[in-house]
């Protein structure tokens, strides 16, 4: 009776449980497991032969410049997009906050993007930036600016950027402005009343209380922008011109699945796997100390 | 009430449907034997991939004992990567449609394919490819000449002209220029009558590298292109290579050239009008047949005059189809053999060949397909049909080891390098001779790994 009693006590917790851990083993740790194994196997793509090479697929991505490009575009790139959605969506924010007519409005037309898949976004950038069909693109041939994303490298790094970023404000924006929200009114009246000027209020006040929500905005944009722009890059560049705006996580696709080099895809993996580790530990540290002030 | 009737409705449905369905399975079952099936992957969206599951529903209408199931499985790189995992979760097709750069590829995985060679000897099953157009056969078949995949949609590459640029130029509509010189200065002429875009290119490195090399019989790689071993070295930074490419980034700075993007990308360019030469495969035909707003005319490729002996035939690009065994582990019935050996016999008839040839423009097959397509008066109704073909034949319609077409492993990677070291050229960052280099060393870095993964399969 008695032990029977404990055996359903440890039984139900784990059948709760279960359907949760299932999905993880199948769905992260068995893929996970898959990547580590192949990083350390050389192999034909039919699978019918692979010998063990220890880790040299390693070394070889390492020293392989082509993905020290990766690496510097994946920084660019990334710094870059998350200060553009940061920067933009704050701005919004704070115009959002005020009490003006047709607020809701606003917002509302503001969160839109964040409902467009990837790669719908980057085929509408491609239609207004395409040198010979593009609205924008056409605009900027004829004012003398000669504009070729698909010949020029640093145009094409600016459009993904561009594109890529644009996705991320509205998310961001919803983020700020609860942030802004929660800001009590009473510390924001008490500086005016001791002479604080607008653009000063914000930056000694609101932006220090809101400065839990950016950091977690910031690992969530790099994030953004490390793993899940790949939809927006394949669209709009394909990694090209050249290099150009090949990041780690295109390079991956790039040698794995269409130069079937899955040796060396699967190293490059197990490193993207262990900065998504380290990123995430670094937001859990920090943010788990920062948020309870 | 209302509800009860209701339900003996359904039930009296459902009664009768079940009654329907013996009739339509009794006269299968009566016959004593369920079709074999026999599945098969392609790569081609519409209308192509249509015009292709036609073709295979008519093979199923021909007779009773295979049943073909085409599927579409994304583009020709998806459909390669996805015959490969099932082939490797041994679910793999009977027959994939793979294209051409990944030969090199398959013509390695060992016993992953079974050489088509081998499927008609074992089967009985006759295929006359003497009769084939020698490089489209030759593509697919190894050195010593026996055939390892069916060849079907090829293609080539030619140029796209348009006649009214041409003729406000002061140029002669009627002739295309024949050598690279001569295309150069209707080029300049056409830029001084106001043509902002007087050539581009599609598929840079097929045609500007691949079909260069070939027309003039220079090695693309050693070992004959690759097709005798896996231990092909590049050869693409020889000099008369380097002058062409330099040439092209010097037209880009004069404006007679312009970077239109990699693959097929360079193919909108001309039926919109806005270049006045296009460089592109001989399937854009049909494209520039529907949209094209101005009179337009096709020629063969142009050459390098200083090459002696040039320009001999020029190489295919598409796609053939190959038979592979279901996984690893396990491999298919004598029956299931047969009826893919039947398919590929079908697809071989000269009606059925003609037939795909004048529906699509790809090129036939066989000779005797384009005698049906000529006397059909097909050629007569669509000039300039047959350049492909004659460029194909030109320079005897024998190939040389250089002009057989491409046997390079991990090609659509080294295409992709060929694409990249262009581009980096084109931008001004690097020198003809340097992207060629650079091609190179990527290139055999690329072979060298694939001769490793591949030695210990054979």
């Amino acid at each position: 009776m008695r032990r029977r009693v404990i055996f359903r006590g440890k039984l139900l917790p784990y059948l709760l449980l279960a359907p949760q851990i299932a999905v993880t083993l199948v769905f992260f740790f068995w893929p996970a497991g898959q990547a580590i194994r192949q990083s350390v196997l050389r192999e034909d793509p039919f699978g019918l032969s692979s010998e063990f090479v220890g880790l040299e697929n390693f070394r070889e991505v390492l020293s392989d410049p082509l993905y020290l490009n990766a690496v510097w575009n994946t920084a660019v790139f990334s710094t870059s997009v998350a200060a553009l959605a940061l920067g933009a969506a704050l701005f919004l924010a704070v115009l959002a906050d005020k009490s003006i007519r047709g607020a809701g409005v606003y917002k509302t037309l503001l969160i839109w993007p964040y409902a467009v898949a990837p790669a719908v976004a980057a085929v509408l950038w491609l239609f207004l930036f395409h040198p010979a069909i593009g609205l924008f693109g056409r605009a900027l041939n004829a004012a003398g600016i000669a504009w070729d994303f698909k010949l020029n490298g640093a145009q094409a790094m600016l459009l993904v950027i561009f594109a890529s970023a644009w996705k991320q404000v509205s998310y961001n924006f919803i983020f700020f402005l609860a942030g802004l929200q929660s800001i009590p009114r009473s510390v924001l009246e008490a500086a005016a009343i001791d002479g604080a000027r607008p653009a000063r209020r914000f930056w000694t006040v609101v932006f220090p209380l809101l400065s839990p929500t950016t950091f977690f905005l910031l690992v969530v944009n790099l994030t953004y922008a490390f793993f899940d722009t790949f939809g927006v890059i394949h669209a709009l560049t394909g990694g090209g011109p050249g290099k150009a705006t090949e990041t780690l996580i295109y390079k991956v696709y790039v040698d794995g699945v269409q130069n079937l080099n899955l040796g060396g895809s699967s190293a490059q993996s197990v490193i993207l796997m262990a900065i998504v580790i380290a990123l995430t530990a670094v937001q859990f540290r920090y943010v788990e100390r920062r948020v309870h002030y | 009430m209302r509800r009860r009737f209701l339900a003996a409705a359904g039930a009296v449905a459902l009664g009768l449907a079940t009654a329907a369905l013996p009739p339509a399975g009794a006269p299968r079952a009566q016959q004593g034997q369920q079709p074999v099936e026999i599945q098969f992957w392609h790569g081609l969206a519409q209308p192509l991939g249509g015009l292709l599951e036609g073709i295979v529903n008519d093979f199923n209408q021909s007779q009773q004992r295979y049943r073909v199931v085409p599927t579409f499985r994304g583009s020709y790189s998806e459909t390669m990567v996805a015959a490969i995992a099932a082939f490797r979760a041994n679910t793999a097709p009977h027959v994939v449609q793979m294209f051409e750069v990944g030969t090199g590829t398959m013509m390695a995985a060992g016993r992953a394919v079974k050489p088509v060679h081998e499927l008609l000897r074992e089967t009985g099953v006759q295929i006359d490819f003497g009769d084939f157009l020698a490089p489209v056969r030759d593509y697919y078949a190894t050195s010593d000449g026996r055939q390892m995949a069916m060849p079907f949609n090829s293609s080539t590459a030619i140029v796209f002209y348009n006649k009214d640029a041409f003729r406000r130029a002061g140029l002669d509509p009627e002739r295309f220029p024949e050598t690279w010189p001569e295309v150069a200065e209707a080029a300049r002429k056409l830029k001084a009558a106001g043509v902002a875009c007087p050539m581009s290119t599609a598929w840079p490195a097929w045609i500007q590298i691949e079909q260069f090399s070939a027309i003039h019989n220079l090695p693309l790689a050693t070992q004959a292109n690759g097709f005798n071993g896996l231990n092909a070295e590049l050869r693409i930074n020889n000099p008369t290579l380097v002058r062409h490419i330099g040439n092209l980034v010097d037209w880009q700075r004069e404006g007679l050239f312009r970077y239109g993007g990699r693959d097929s990308a360079g193919d909108a360019l001309f039926p919109s009008g806005e270049c006045a030469i296009l460089f592109a495969s001989s399937g854009l035909r049909a494209r520039t047949v529907r949209e094209a707003r101005f009179q337009w005319g096709v020629a063969m490729l142009p050459y390098d005059p200083e090459v002696r002996g040039a320009p001999i035939n020029s190489i295919i690009g598409g796609a053939a189809f190959w038979a592979l065994n279901r996984g690893p582990s396990q491999g298919r019935s004598a029956e299931e053999w047969r009826g893919v050996a039947e398919l590929l016999r079908y697809l071989a008839r000269p009606d059925v060949a003609a037939k795909w040839h004048t529906d699509t423009g790809y090129l036939p097959l066989t000779r005797a397909a384009y005698e049906r397509a000529r006397a059909s008066g097909y050629y007569q109704q669509n000039p300039g049909a047959d350049i492909p073909i004659q460029q194909l034949l030109r320079g005897g319609g024998q190939t040389t080891e250089n002009s057989r077409g491409i046997r390079l492993g991990g090609f659509v990677e080294i295409r992709n390098i060929m694409q990249e070291e262009l581009e980096k050229a084109f931008q001004g960052q690097q020198s003809a001779q340097q992207a060629m280099d650079n091609a190179v060393n990527r290139g055999n870095q690329v072979l060298r790994n694939f001769e490793r993964q591949n030695r210990a399969a054979r």
